[in-house]
């Protein structure tokens, strides 16, 4: 058990470390931060000075260990556009951003699970077809124009819901807060949340449908239904659990899906989570943002992968017999 | 009991009355946050919005963009010696702290905005010594005579000397440093209104300050103003139409016609202090993005072709639904030097072009790559793709290359362009400013945004001159020399001057400020 830990955390190390290679050769490419530093009076001098002051005169690789040095030591700097430490920005934004996340999740998942069991036990119904020809759109618009369509219809038209923003927030212990427990602020998360959630709402959907259709055809089920069993003991206890399995591994890696897909979701309603900051980071090319948030996104899925092996380690006894070989 | 709470209640209503005829909230909105509450650390035009409702400067340039007194009362150069000038200080003003203002403070926020972690130092350059003569008389010592001196003071906030060493910010942020500073947050100035909270791109909600020195010479009228920053445009104008936001400013153009449909909704339009044009390589001996063996750029008749068949007014009809004016020079007009006869625009000849290319031996046409930027400037890569198609009827194989901005200005920076979009806004509104940065040869510290190679001995001379010539009129005439020999030359090709649009609730007066600042002391509310 101990050999498989350390190896698969010596793997999510090695992982982190390619991400921070490959974003920090790519931040060469975004632009020049210096010059949206300075306004247009700066002459050269000015502008090679700031450079040398922000080390980014520093030949790259001198640049990147600096860099992992720091990252290391979760220390990422101080943003070249708001002139505020990176770390506290992040803590600061991810409240949002995870409260946004976990909503829309839910929704996803509630929302998915049920319409997926209701269009395979009625298939062909009316209502079955429609949900399914409704849930393409959600596959195939981009979210971007959902959420602005969304907007339109229910802020502008019919004037329900808020447009844009986090409502009224309070502060829970000492760094979160949570809109969860304003009014103003669950009535600013119900679009976002519907815009974010829409594709994994119809990707579990579909999922569910299919894996139900299966299950439905099996044996066991046809002899629980020999056995007189009800129809509801049928297909919510022995075929749904059977149907979750292949679902669960879906929802966990879609959560960071989920996380990281936020930033489009958060430029539309002006969320302010770290997938606004880092769009924001991007436009100014303020690097230190840049870096953290891509870590972050790096670290959240070698975290959720690490877990899933560790759990599949605990479910298929075939791991544990090879002793973490592979 | 039921008598008492009737007489609660109409004493409660009553009093909510009373109030809201002095209280009213704007909710204001705009595409980006000031980056920092720091008044000196940045030159940026959405901070500067900001803080000026926040803090004074000695002179600012009110809605008409004219100069208007603040903490200052008089500015003049002093009588014995012309490389001085004289700032008499306003009396009785306190910061919103309660600290007094003293010209020691101006001398203070002056020296501060030069240090080298200041940005805004680099629109004081000229100044040598700043003192203070007594509590409330400033001078400022230039290196010679220097009568732009107050036009760089406009974005020049006054801080506390007090405050800034009783919280250790008696130098702007250093970004190698790595730590926040006291005044990144906070902020304590003598302005029409106080801050009473901030979270950095999200909320910013200011009060009225009751004890500001001009509260009986403006309106004053916001009690409480608060600015959410929303960076998608759709975005923007949608919390505009479904009235959770009052102001929306910069408007974007695709949006213009159907707000000004929308119920309760009007538009103020103006021209903005900014002219957008195309740039040329003309010192090269060959271009770099070109496919033949010269620089077509330094033939002036290829110049003048281009000049003839760019169609700025097919610019403004088709690109910008009308929201811009046709341009014949690089300033707006509110500045100094501005000519109307100048700024007249050339119907384009195409058939006169095209001669003009065959005159120069480019009569089959060149290939040249043109660089725009496509997110700092209003509709930057449409005009561009308008002006390829208009150069491709002279000829011209135009290839466009356009990218964000933070790539478009490095790239130019390095010099890496033969041909490229930029504009231009004048925020000390006289012509030496534009001479200064886009016509003078490219040296260390003059020139540093002309990337056409353009070097003529006489303008250099000219624009040092009218940088210190005190007398009015001879000033006026070196500078309408120097436009002349540029615009014979046609050293760029002018486009238009940007328009401006504000969107506001319809019962809010307020105009379009050119330099894009609002100053919220002057809204009122017509109700």
């Amino acid at each position: 058990m101990l050999a498989f830990l350390i190896q698969r955390v010596l793997q999510a190390i090695f992982v982190m470390v390619v991400v921070a290679l490959i974003a920090f050769s790519l931040f060469h490419y975004v632009g020049d931060p210096v010059l949206n530093m300075v306004g247009q009076e700066a002459t050269e001098a000015d502008r090679a000075a700031l450079r040398a002051r922000l080390g980014l005169d520093q030949p790259l690789p001198i640049q990147f260990f600096q860099f992992i040095a720091n990252a290391a030591q979760f220390e990422f700097g101080i943003s070249y556009r708001s002139a505020r430490p990176v770390t506290d920005m992040i803590v600061e934004r991810l409240p949002a951003t995870l409260e946004l996340a976990i909503i829309s999740a839910i929704f996803a998942v509630v929302m998915g699970i049920v319409l997926g069991i209701y269009t395979a036990l009625n298939r062909g119904s009316w209502l079955s077809n429609f949900i399914m020809t409704a849930s393409l759109i959600g596959v195939s618009l981009p979210t971007f124009l959902i959420g602005v369509l969304l907007i339109y219809l229910f802020a502008v038209e019919l004037g329900w819901l808020p447009a844009f923003g986090r409502g009224q927030t309070v502060p829970v212990g000492d760094w979160w807060t949570t809109g969860l427990l304003t009014t103003s602020g669950l009535r600013s998360l119900i679009l976002p949340a519907i815009t974010l959630g829409l594709f994994q709402l119809t990707l579990i959907m579909r999922l569910v449908r299919a894996e139900m259709l299966e299950v439905l055809r099996a044996d066991y089920i046809k002899f629980a239904r020999a056995r007189g069993l009800s129809k509801r003991v049928v297909n919510l206890r022995h075929a749904l659990k059977n149907t979750l399995i292949p679902v669960i591994t879906i929802i966990g890696l879609q959560l960071g899906t989920i996380i990281a897909f936020a930033i489009i979701t958060e430029t539309v309603f002006q969320w302010p989570g770290v997938g606004a900051l880092f769009i924001t980071a991007v436009r100014f090319v303020d690097i230190p943002v840049m870096a953290a948030y891509l870590m972050m996104i790096a670290l959240v899925f070698v975290v959720i992968n690490l877990i899933v092996d560790l759990l599949y380690y605990a479910v298929d006894p075939r791991l544990r017999v090879q002793g973490g070989a592979k | 009991m039921t008598f008492n709470k009737t007489l609660l209640a109409t004493a409660v209503i009553g009093a909510m009355l009373a109030s809201t005829a002095h209280a009213e909230t704007l909710r204001w909105t705009r595409s980006a946050d000031s980056l920092t509450m720091d008044p000196h650390s940045q030159n940026e035009g959405p901070t500067h919005s900001v803080n000026h409702q926040i803090f004074d400067t000695l002179l600012y340039q009110d809605m008409d963009v004219e100069y208007q007194p603040g903490l200052a009362t008089d500015w003049y150069v002093h009588e014995d010696d012309p490389s001085v000038w004289v700032f008499e200080i306003r009396e009785g003003v306190t910061f919103h702290e309660g600290q007094a203002l003293t010209a020691d403070d101006v001398v203070f926020s002056l020296n501060r905005a030069r240090h080298e972690n200041a940005d805004m130092r680099g629109l004081l350059t000229s100044i040598v010594e700043v003192r203070a003569a007594d509590d409330f008389t400033v001078e400022v010592v230039t290196d010679g005579p220097n009568p732009l001196l107050p036009n760089n003071l406009t974005n020049l906030f006054i801080m506390s000397r007090a405050w800034a060493e009783e919280h250790g910010v008696e130098e702007p942020q250093d970004y190698a440093a790595g730590e926040e500073t006291y005044a990144v947050r906070n902020a304590n100035g003598t302005g029409p209104f106080r801050v009473v909270s901030r979270e950095p791109d999200v909320r910013t909600v200011f009060e009225r300050n009751d004890d500001f020195w001009g509260i009986d010479h403006y309106p004053m009228e916001i009690s409480e103003l608060i600015f959410t920053p929303i960076e998608s445009a759709s975005t923007r104008v949608a919390a505009l139409l479904s009235g959770e936001v009052d102001f929306l400013q910069e408007t974007p153009v695709q949006d213009i016609e159907r707000l000004s449909q929308a119920d309760g909704i009007k538009n103020e339009q103006g021209a903005e202090n900014r002219t957008i044009f195309l740039g040329m390589r003309m010192d090269l001996e060959v271009l770099d993005s070109a496919d033949v063996d010269s620089n077509p750029f330094a033939d002036r008749r290829v110049r003048e072709a281009i000049n003839l068949a760019v169609d700025a007014t097919t610019i403004q009809s088709a690109v910008m639904r009308g929201n811009s004016e046709p341009a014949g020079m690089i300033a707006p007009p509110f500045v100094t030097g501005y000519s109307e006869e100048m700024d007249e625009v050339l119907p384009a000849d195409t058939e006169r072009a095209q001669a003009l290319m065959e005159e120069a031996g480019y009569g089959d046409g060149f290939r040249v790559t043109l660089n725009c930027s496509n997110d700092r400037y209003v509709n930057d890569e449409q005009i561009c793709q308008a002006v390829v198609s208009m150069l491709a009827r002279i000829g011209i194989t135009v290839d466009l290359v356009a990218q964000t901005r933070s790539l478009h200005f490095a790239e130019m920076a390095r010099e890496e362009y033969d041909f490229y979009l930029l504009g231009w806004g004048v925020p000390t509104m006289d012509s030496e400013y534009i001479f200064n940065y886009l016509y003078h040869t490219k040296e260390e510290d003059r020139g540093s945004w002309n990337f056409t190679g353009y070097s003529d001995e006489r303008v250099d001379e000219l624009t040092v001159a009218m940088g210190q010539e005190v007398d009015e009129e001879a000033r006026n005439e070196m500078i309408s020399e120097a436009w002349q020999i540029v615009h014979d030359e046609i050293v760029y090709i002018p486009i238009h001057h940007q328009m401006l649009t504000w969107s506001m609730r319809d019962d809010i007066d307020f105009q379009v400020q050119s330099e894009n600042d609002p100053h919220f002391k002057y809204l009122k509310f017509n109700n």
